[in-house]
């Protein structure tokens, strides 16, 4: 054994190691990225006439929100509060009413034949509709689809929509789909 | 009294670094514009991140505000643009991404609470014209919205 080496010293360690804590701290952020997704209608062929595809009064529920970030529901003012539920009603139609969407019955997996409603949810915005309200609406709007299905699911499998696996879940995608429809926008009520 | 001894103090360090080493991604643009996003209860997390564009809109942040007033501004990347940029924008998104990928690829609009739903259809007009027809209202998560 020749010369013993001195040992490196340690003691800046925690200093270098700090310094990096740092600069992972400064560079990078921790959010998470999440929203509401939706998927947009390509653009109408210009070459090709409207196949004008009428829909049935009955089958329509409109949403309006104005400039003044005022909901219009069916032609009348709602409360945000109440656009949930009113949905739901309307997309459901549990007691088969005569002004809520007519239904068709249609062979499903997993549940026979059950009858569909052929529900359209229509939403307008003006140009001057503020976008944290524009987001609340979508957001009851999805939120009755989403309770809807759930209540399906537990109904069915026992559990809930999320839980389920995906031809469970395409079964229940196809009674509850989630049609809201966007009008092409255009100048009303300006700024 | 003997001191404390710091001989672990450069492992308890190194944990947390791995820590934010794991847990952040690296910030990849300076956002010039005012966030303060809305939230919503229903909210699906982003799958694939790098299959993800951003547009950001808001207000220009202070430093902006003597050269572009107040009227919100679109931000793509690190500048600010108009709607006529989002086409061009697109094809480079496209272009940097793996042609089986494309038909998966969505576009996060990052919009501040306050900005008028105008500019945002003028956006979602766009994107409709090049066909980037996924998209996600980016938001925070709440319980209830009603508060």
């Amino acid at each position: 054994m020749g010369r013993v080496t001195p040992e490196i010293p340690s003691a800046s360690l925690a200093d270098i190691a700090f310094m990096l804590l740092i600069f992972f701290l400064v560079a990078t952020t921790m959010d998470v990225d999440s929203g509401i997704s939706r998927i947009l209608p390509p653009m109408p062929d210009t070459d090709q006439p409207d196949d004008d595809q009428q829909i049935r009064e009955r089958n329509i529920f409109t949403v309006r929100v104005n400039a003044q970030d005022m909901l219009l529901v069916e032609g009348q003012l709602e409360n945000l509060q109440n656009l949930r539920d009113r949905a739901k009603e309307f997309i459901a139609n549990p007691r088969d009413e005569a002004h809520l969407p007519e239904k068709v019955v249609e062979e499903v997996e997993y549940f026979g034949e059950y009858p569909i409603s052929r529900q359209v949810i229509s939403l307008q915005n003006a140009r001057g509709t503020s976008y944290g309200m524009y987001i609340k609406v979508q957001n009851e709007l999805t939120a009755a689809y989403n309770e809807l299905r759930d209540e399906l699911s537990m109904d069915r499998f026992g559990r809930t929509f999320e839980r389920l696996d995906a031809s469970q879940q395409a079964a229940i995608r196809r009674i509850y789909p989630m049609r809201i429809s966007e009008a092409e926008p255009r100048q009303v009520g300006g700024r | 009294m003997p001191g404390i001894s710091t001989a672990s103090l450069p492992d308890i360090v190194f944990m947390l670094l791995f820590f934010f080493m794991v847990s952040t991604t690296m910030r990849e643009v300076t956002i010039n514009v005012r966030q303060r996003l809305p939230s919503a209860t229903e909210v699906q997390k982003l799958e694939k991140r790098s299959l993800v564009s951003f547009i950001y809109i808001g207000q220009p942040r202070t430093a902006f505000e003597a050269l572009l007033g107040t009227e919100p501004r679109i931000q793509l990347n690190d500048q600010f643009a108009t709607t006529a940029d989002i086409a061009a924008f697109i094809a480079g998104e496209r272009e940097a991404r793996d042609e089986a990928e494309i038909p998966f690829m969505r576009t996060s609009l990052k919009v501040d609470n306050e900005v008028r739903m105008g500019i945002v259809d003028d956006v979602k007009q766009a994107l409709r014209r090049a066909n980037a027809l996924n998209i996600n209202y980016s938001t925070l998560t709440v319980e209830s919205i009603f508060d």
